[in-house]
This record gives structure tokens, sequence and C-alpha cells, in this order.
């Protein structure tokens, strides 16, 4: 369950906000006491889909909400844009599939490093990609 | 508006130009007294105010010769000498760190010293003089803003260099020994980064011959898709000038998120520490460190310790 307390929204409308989103997601895994290979991890991931909702997206938000389930804590983070869609998200996922000029692993990459990953994207609507990284 | 707006306007500013500068020097002492004057001398504030009301005089002359009244297009043909010295005065004023609105202020401040003038001329008629004044007063509105766009312009100016100044600074190409060269990277690597860096390391590898070349990101906090694309096309690039790269500096975790990412770095060699990349270029050079009393570096290409 969420925390509500713990919850932060930032923009993603230029690259600067990309490292602001790094920076801010490895405050938070930090203060939840993440160990390096972990806050590594959802960093790394963080930094995939900000790109992804910049460059494809058009721009958007990410949500920020800390977790606790019992003495579990984790972080999920929900990026959210209005930009065209992914037409088909299981290619999308495919390692090596791109449409732009990259290498075709964030999505898959982002969905390996991490605990919970869905992705739900509409044509012409947009998309939300929802992940989340347990201690 | 009244028909011979233009004509009496320039009429009153030749007529009157010593007069008004006089004034007009004299209320931006005044007015700036202060701070700003501090970084201005006056014979430079005198004479710029002269050359401006030179300038603006002569566009308002060429106007009111041309047949044209009421409505100022200060984007027109007209204005270019106005605006080049405008613009001139904006960059100037921005390096000298005065604020856009001590530099607008230049231009807005002439119009006490002017309106003063027109009601003089104006002889009482006030819908002459509103026209006049309505006239010259939409003209300096539009030339002060205009200082504020190049002000502008020329700060982003300014800081874009400084970027792209700090960018060369961050990225040094260094000599670790003959023929192994070291790129130690700290921060971001986006792709304007990756730009400069290849390019200095390329040459770089050409200036020295270089067979080797480090690439260190133990500065780099993360390495994600778009990053090791760079890494890849940098180590891809030097390897067409006959150089190898070395990426040192890969901590534990970075190797784990890497092999997460699905990213292929078996082609190129690795290493944890730049020590470690620096035995390597050695070994690969045909050279090795040995440890004792004549500790150094053996064989006899490299310089003296
Ligand atoms: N938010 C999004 N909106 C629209 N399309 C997207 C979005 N995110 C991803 N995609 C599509 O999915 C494809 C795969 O994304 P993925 O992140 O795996 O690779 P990439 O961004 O192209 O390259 P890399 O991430 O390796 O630099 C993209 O090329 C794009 O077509
Ligand atoms: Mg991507």
């Amino acid at each position: 369950m969420a925390d509500p307390s713990g919850s932060e929204t930032l923009p993603i409308r230029t690259s600067t906000d990309v490292v602001q989103v790094r920076q801010a997601v490895r405050r938070a895994v930090t203060q939840l006491g993440f160990s390096l290979v972990d806050q590594t991890k959802m960093v790394t991931a963080a930094s995939e889909l900000a790109r992804n909702t910049l460059e494809y997206g058009g721009g958007g938000t990410v949500r920020l909400e800390t977790l606790q389930e019992g003495a579990r804590r984790g972080l999920r983070l929900t990026f959210e844009d209005q930009g065209p869609g992914i037409p088909d998200v299981e290619r999308a996922l495919t390692d090596g599939y791109t449409t732009g000029s990259g290498m075709g692993l964030g999505l898959g990459g982002a969905r390996r490093l991490v605990n919970e990953f869905a992705v739900t994207s509409e044509v012409g609507v947009g998309t939300r990609v929802v992940i989340a990284r347990w201690k | 508006m009244a028909q011979n707006g233009a004509g009496r306007f320039a009429d009153v500013l030749a007529k009157h130009e010593a007069q008004i500068l006089e004034d007009w020097v004299a209320d931006q002492r005044r007015a700036g007294g202060g701070r700003s004057l501090g970084r201005l001398s006056e014979a430079q504030m005198r004479e710029e105010a002269a050359e401006f009301l030179r300038l603006l005089r002569q566009a308002v002359q060429q106007q009111a010769a041309a047949g044209a009244g009421g409505e100022t297009d200060t984007d027109g043909p007209g204005w270019d000498a106005v605006r080049e010295f405008l613009a001139g005065l904006s960059r100037s004023r921005a390096r000298q760190g005065f604020s856009p609105t001590e530099t607008a202020a230049f231009v807005f401040s002439l119009k006490q010293a002017l309106f003063a003038h027109l009601a003089r001329e104006a002889g009482g008629d006030a819908d002459v003089l509103f026209a006049e004044v309505w006239q010259a007063t939409t003209l300096l509105d539009q030339l002060g803003l205009y200082t504020t766009t190049v002000f502008q312009k020329s700060r982003e100016e300014v800081i874009a260099r400084q970027q792209e100044e700090l960018m060369e600074l961050s990225t040094p190409v260094v000599k670790l020994w003959d023929g192994i060269l070291a790129v130690p990277l700290i921060g971001t690597l986006d792709s304007a980064r990756t730009q400069v860096v290849m390019e200095s390391l390329l040459q770089a590898i050409v200036d020295t011959g270089s067979a080797i070349a480090i690439i260190d990101i133990t500065g780099v906090p993360t390495v994600d898709t778009l990053v090791s694309q760079h890494l890849l096309k940098t180590v891809a690039a030097a390897r067409l000038m006959g150089a190898e790269c070395i990426i040192s500096g890969i901590r534990p975790q970075i190797a784990q998120t890497i092999v997460h990412l699905g990213v292929d770095l078996s082609q190129v060699s690795t290493k944890a520490s730049l020590a470690d990349a620096f035995l390597l270029a050695l070994q690969k050079t045909g050279r090795g460190i040995t440890r004792g009393a004549g500790a150094g570096v053996t064989s006899g290409a490299g310089p003296a310790a």
C-alpha cells in the first residue's frame, strides 16, 4: 500500500529533466536503504523509461511513490505521456526492436531490472509504464 | 492621428538635437547616479547617447521624407542602423553585467527630455502633442523591447559558450604513457558530450599515434542503454583509427545492470579500475611492471618514469 506522504511528481520535458528524474530516484532509493546494486538497477530503469517518455511520448511526467507492505519497503514509479502510444507492446519489449536510433533495449531492460512492470498504452492516447522495486 | 506626425517629430529632433542630448544625459546621470553609472564613464554615456540620437533622427527624417506618417515599424529597413547600434549596446551591457532593465532604460530614459521638447514645440495644441507623443512613445517602446530581446539572446550565447567550454574542460584526453591515452569521463554522458569526447579522442589518437585508449567511466553515475551505445560508438570509431579501447571503471553494480539491460560489451575490453586498465594496456603494448629495487616499466619504449 502506498504511503501517501511519500509521493512526488516530476515533469519530463527536456533532457535536463531526465537527469533530475535519475537524481530524484537515486535520493528516494538511498533513503529507503536499498543496496548499491538495487539502487543502480532502479535508477537505470528510471533513466530508460524517462528517456522513452521524452523521446517517443513527446514528454510527460513521472510519479514517485514510497511503498510499505508490512515490513517491506519499496519504490513505485509511474511514467505517463499523452504521446502516440505503442501499437504493439510485446514487440516494443523485444530486445533490439527500435523505431528510433537506439539499441532497442530500454523497455525490455527496464523490465528485467525491476520486480514489477506494467505497460498500458493506447494508440493516439498515450502510454503509462508502472514499475516497482522492493528492498 | 496627425497627418504630419513624422515630419514634425523629425523637425523637433533635428532642431533641438543638442539640447535634447544635454537634457537626456542629465536625466541619465540623475537616474543612474549610483549603481549603473559606476560601470560606465560619463564620456562613454554621452557618446552613446549622442550616437543613438543621431541615428534616431536620421531614421525619423528618412521616414518623414518618404512620406510615411503615423505608425512606425522599427523592424523596417530604414531602421537598420538604429537596430544595429542598439544590438551592439545590448551585447556590451550584457557582458558588463548590466540587467535587462538597466539596458532598456537607456532607451526609455530618452522619453522625458524628448516629450518636454515636443510639448514646447506643440505650442499648446493638445491634438498635435498627443499625436506626436504617441508616435514617439510607440517608437521608443519598440526600440527598448528590442534591446531586451538582444540582451536575452546574448546572455544565452554566453551561457552556451560557457557550457561548451566546460564540456571540453571536463573531457581531457591525457597521455598516460607512450602509445597509451586515457579519457576520464565525469558526469552525464549525453549525445553532445559524447560527440566532444569522440572528437577529442580521435584527434589525440592521430596526434600521438597511440595504439590504446582507456575510457574511464568511474565518474559516470548511470550507465543506461544510451550511455552504452555512446561508448560502443566511440570504441568503434577508435578502432577504425587503428586504436583499441579499454573501458575502465565498471563497478560491480554497473556490470550487473549492464547485463540485465542486455547490452553486449563482450567485444570490448573492460576493467574495474583505471589502474587495471593501465596494466592491461602495458601488457598489450608488450610492456609490464616489475617490482623490486629497479621498479618501473620494462622495455625501452616508454619515457623514463
Ligand atoms: N512512451 C512511449 N511512447 C511511444 N512509443 C514508445 C514509448 N516507449 C517506447 N516506445 C517504443 O518502443 C520502442 C522500444 O523502446 P526501447 O526503450 O526498448 O528502445 P529504444 O528507446 O528505441 O532504444 P534504447 O532504449 O535501447 O536506447 C521504441 O523504439 C518506441 O518505438
Ligand atoms: Mg529507450
